[in-house]
């Protein structure tokens, strides 16, 4: 399952085309991906390959919003490549390895491609390229490993004996009798933060045992750089339109923040709503006030403390689980300004607003009227607090693609502008609501108007619920 | 005398401020030490100032090109104060031409922050923005050890300590490595040298190794020169265990509740007792409770022993300061706006013989001036005024510091010529 092959640079320049065609294609598991792939490949393999690696990547990224384990998410990545992208040790001499780790390396390099057009997709991607460099690493055959760390130059310098015993109780406090490397500090600051090694002059002498660190260090760094240097030649990319639009399309999932954007994730169990598909729910059911909450947040990854108030409140009566809302935010704050205080601050928070920290109250989602006199324009009602003009532009972008036409917009304005904010929001409703039959004046059902967000997306979800289950029954088990 | 001496001229007033700048500031040797060579570099045109000027409005973002560019629009300013921030991909007054994510901070001194407050804890001298001889001396113990761990561990030299005006301590880090560290680096070597986790909680813990280990190699070379200190500072010169309130934070970092009991029993019925008695009870109460030698408590609480030196000694570091290499920080020679010091270099070798309270005020120094007087008044503006003031020895320092950074820049040039 893992990847292997790494042609050794060495070997291609000693033999350059024999050793690349020959059987040494890729004489180890582990790649650190210095050379691209410079075979023949059809588009169709070309997608293919970047799949499959895309759905490994995005377990490992979910499973770091999950806060899973490292040893969970070694597992379930491991299951995952098993089934996608399979890599054997030398040993197995069943398998094709050629194949193995050739559809490694190219999909490898098919996602450089796609990732590297900007800073956030350049990031995400090196984190889980490394996360997945690092299981395969700890899973490998320690014979093959070391053959591999001995095929690359990692320029670090083993101590040598005078040395060791010039500051033997140096390095003795911190490992005993083991080899020592030494690397500039700057490689390892990892290791450097926790203590984990002996700093003299700025070198960091590192126990064998935290070699690893270097090699991982080195991935990440070097990976960054290739990304930067795609990223300005990709303009240069001399492209025949048959390569650009799956390249669009494999970063188009992946920029939303969610895994299942990539490849269609399993659905949850009946009537559940989890992380994932908040996003399509916010698409077609929300109101304008929890809707311009939803972008805000997924533009900033961030939303101030009355706005995640309420929007989780609102998330929390939409039916999402405390689990799933842990999932929620921690993916949405991922590369905003407040990712690395989450556990610390806004997970309690979460945990609060669903009864299980402090005093343990049940609260009630945000109502309208509550909305409505909140005197604010990032969370209160945008129908109250919107400038008109913001209003028009909001309620056009938001509702366009639902069938709203700007034809619409001066009749819902001259209700905003006789102070009727609930009712220019349930003519909305019935606007976008139109292909389920809701006439003018039916409001959210037999006459209902508006007076809570949950209100109006339950009836939105519901009225699509009743048409899909029509559908069923019309077309019996012929459809899936 | 002095006191009412610096109060006759008003820092706050933009003619003083003015007249410092215009004559006193050494803006020459600002500009080399920042550029590392004579002729304008990136390091001196692509790099950020902000100014503070008046009803606190802060100018972020200038760029110059030149020194003189430099020192015109200080004058135009007159700012309170100015602040160097790091050295960016496009020069800062541009960055409205650039690209949002082409604009970003690539190079920058690696910084550090030492403040008194940090200390309000522990220290029973003063408090807040106060700052006397005696609390000096955890500042004078935080500089040698860091100058000490700097040198030796990452191996940097070019080290400028800049007293902060008030209660505080800079240091500068010019070292080509240290410039180029990114953020992630930055954050592991203030992690590497902090052992008392800043935080408002009073009970700052000290966490340095696993069970009783020994300490780490670092951390044992520090102890060593704070456990000289520790008795003459913290015991008699502080008396930190003296109060109640002392002893008891003090009982708070002992682990083995036996001991604790013993000792609050102890000293709640001779609550006066001094500090330097009360570390010797605790000894007596260890070997009292623990006669063996080789009794693994023994080793816990000599630990712990260890770990409470370091928590009342060991350098408190402002981290988030060193932590980015966005953050400003304000430069050597402004002149700090409440006390009107001026903020200069302190040499760390005599770092012990500072007296914060000896150093030149802004008033002092334009009173020098006007008693060298009008001499040669119809000459040209005078840039180096400064020459002929008290202000002379610390701006040869920061002279001297430079030259040796600058003779490592030409070496470089000069070996990079050479290797074609």
């Amino acid at each position: 399952m893992f990847k292997g092959a790494e042609q050794k640079p060495r070997n291609l320049q000693e033999h350059p085309q024999v050793a690349y065609y020959g059987t040494l294609q890729y004489p180890h598991r582990l790649n650190f991906y210095d050379k691209p792939p410079l075979f023949d490949v059809t588009v169709e393999e070309f997608e293919t390959c970047a799949l499959d690696r895309l759905r490994i990547l995005a377990e490992i990224e979910s499973s770091a919003a999950r806060n899973r384990s490292w040893e969970e998410t070694k597992s379930v990545t491991h299951t995952q490549c098993l089934k996608y992208l399979p890599l054997s040790n030398n040993s197995a001499t069943k398998m094709d390895l050629n194949a193995q780790r050739r559809k490694d390396h190219l999909g490898h390099f098919v996602l450089r491609l796609a990732f590297s057009r900007s800073e956030e997709l350049r990031r995400r991607f090196v984190k889980a390229e490394s996360t997945l460099f690092r299981i395969r690493y700890e899973n490998d055959d320690s014979m093959e490993r070391q053959q591999f760390l001995d095929s690359r130059d990692f320029n670090w310098i083993l101590v040598d004996k005078d040395e060791m015993s010039e500051y033997r109780k140096e390095l003795s406090s911190v490992s005993e009798n083991e080899k020592f490397f030494k690397v500039k500090w700057t490689r390892v600051p990892d290791l450097v933060e926790k203590r984990r090694v002996f700093l003299k002059g700025g070198w960091a002498y590192v126990p064998a045992r935290e070699q690893a660190s270097v090699v991982y260090q080195d991935f990440e760094v070097q990976l960054m750089g290739a990304l930067e240097m795609t990223n300005r030649a990709l303009p240069r990319l001399d492209e025949d339109n048959r390569l650009l639009p799956i390249l669009d399309n494999l970063c188009k999932g992946f920029l939303s923040g969610v895994p299942s954007d990539w490849v269609a994730s399993a659905p949850g169990k009946e009537g559940e709503i989890t992380a994932d598909m908040v996003d399509d729910i916010a698409k077609q059911h929300y109101p304008l006030c929890m809707k311009n909450l939803h972008q805000n947040l997924r533009k900033d990854h961030h939303l101030k403390h009355f706005e995640r108030l309420t929007y989780g409140l609102f998330l929390k009566v939409l039916g999402l689980s405390i689990d799933e809302a842990i999932t929620f935010w921690r993916k949405s704050f991922t590369g905003g300004p407040a990712e690395t205080k989450f556990d610390k601050e806004h997970k309690y928070n979460i945990r609060h607003s669903y009864g299980l920290e402090g005093r343990r109250a049940n609260y009630p989602a945000k109502s309208c009227q509550q909305l409505l006199v909140s005197d604010s324009a990032s969370y209160g009602c945008p129908y109250r607090y919107f400038t008109p003009d913001n209003l028009q532009t909001a309620l056009l972008s938001a509702y366009s693609s639902q069938g709203l036409k700007s034809s619409d917009i001066p009749e819902v304005m001259q209700t905003v502008r006789s102070k009727h904010f609930h009712v220019a929001c349930t003519r909305v409703f019935e606007i976008t609501h139109s292909q389920y039959n809701v006439k003018k004046g039916e409001g959210v059902g037999s006459g209902e108007s508006v007076t809570h967000p949950n209100q109006y997306t339950a009836k939105s979800m519901e009225m699509e619920k009743a048409v899909k289950e029509n559908l069923k029954g019309e077309m019996g088990m012929e459809i899936d | 005398m002095a006191a009412l001496q610096t109060e006759l001229v008003d820092v706050t007033s933009q003619e003083v401020m003015l007249t410092f700048y215009r004559r006193l500031y050494p803006f020459k040797s600002i500009f080399a030490w920042i550029n590392h060579q004579h002729t304008p570099a990136r390091l001196f045109t692509h790099r950020e100032f902000a100014f503070t000027i008046k009803n606190d409005v802060y100018l972020r973002y200038n760029s110059f090109n030149t020194v003189d560019e430099f020192k015109k629009n200080v004058c135009l300013l007159t700012p309170s104060r100015f602040e160097i921030g790091p050295v960016y991909t496009v020069r800062p007054k541009d960055r409205k031409t650039a690209r949002k994510d082409a604009f970003k901070p690539v190079q920058r001194e690696l910084v550090f922050d030492i403040d008194m407050t940090d200390y309000d804890p522990i220290r029973t001298c003063c408090s807040e923005a106060g700052i006397c001889k005696r609390c000096w001396t955890f500042i004078a113990a935080a500089v040698r050890v860091l100058d000490t761990a700097i040198r030796d561990q990452f191996g940097y030299q070019h080290l400028l300590w800049v007293y902060s005006g008030r209660r505080g301590i800079h240091l500068w880090i010019s070292d080509k490595e240290a410039m180029d560290l990114n953020d992630e680096q930055r954050k592991a070597v203030v992690n590497w040298l902090s052992v008392v986790q800043a935080g408002k909680e009073s009970g700052k813990k000290v966490h340095v190794r696993s069970g009783s280990k020994p300490l780490p190699p670092s951390l044992r070379a520090a102890l060593d020169e704070l456990v000289d200190i520790f008795p003459d500072l913290i015991l008699d010169d502080q008396d930190c265990f003296g109060s109640e309130k002392g002893y008891e934070s003090l009982l708070d970092l002992i682990p083995d509740p036996k001991i604790v009991d013993g000792l609050r029993e102890l000293w709640t019925s001779d609550p006066t007792s001094s500090s330097s008695d009360k570390w010797a009870d605790l000894k007596n109460q260890i070997k009292k409770c623990y006669p063996q030698k080789d009794n693994p408590k023994r080793a816990i609480l000599s630990a712990s022993m260890e770990d409470i030196i370091l928590q009342y000694t060991y350098p408190r570091l402002d981290a988030e300061v060193s932590k980015h290499r966005n953050h400003l920080l304000k430069a050597p020679f402004c002149v700090h706006p409440k006390t009107g010091r001026v903020c200069v270099p302190v040499d760390p070798s005599h770092i012990d013989e500072f007296d914060p309270s000896a150093v030149p005020t802004v008033g002092q120094l334009l009173r020098e001036l006007d008693a060298i007087g009008s001499s040669n008044e119809h000459g040209a503006e005078h840039h180096s005024d400064w020459e002929r003031t008290s202000l002379k020895p610390y701006v040869d320092m920061l002279d001297k510091h430079t030259q040796g950074l600058m003779n490592e820049v030409r070496r470089e040039k000069r070996e990079m010529d050479t290797s074609w």
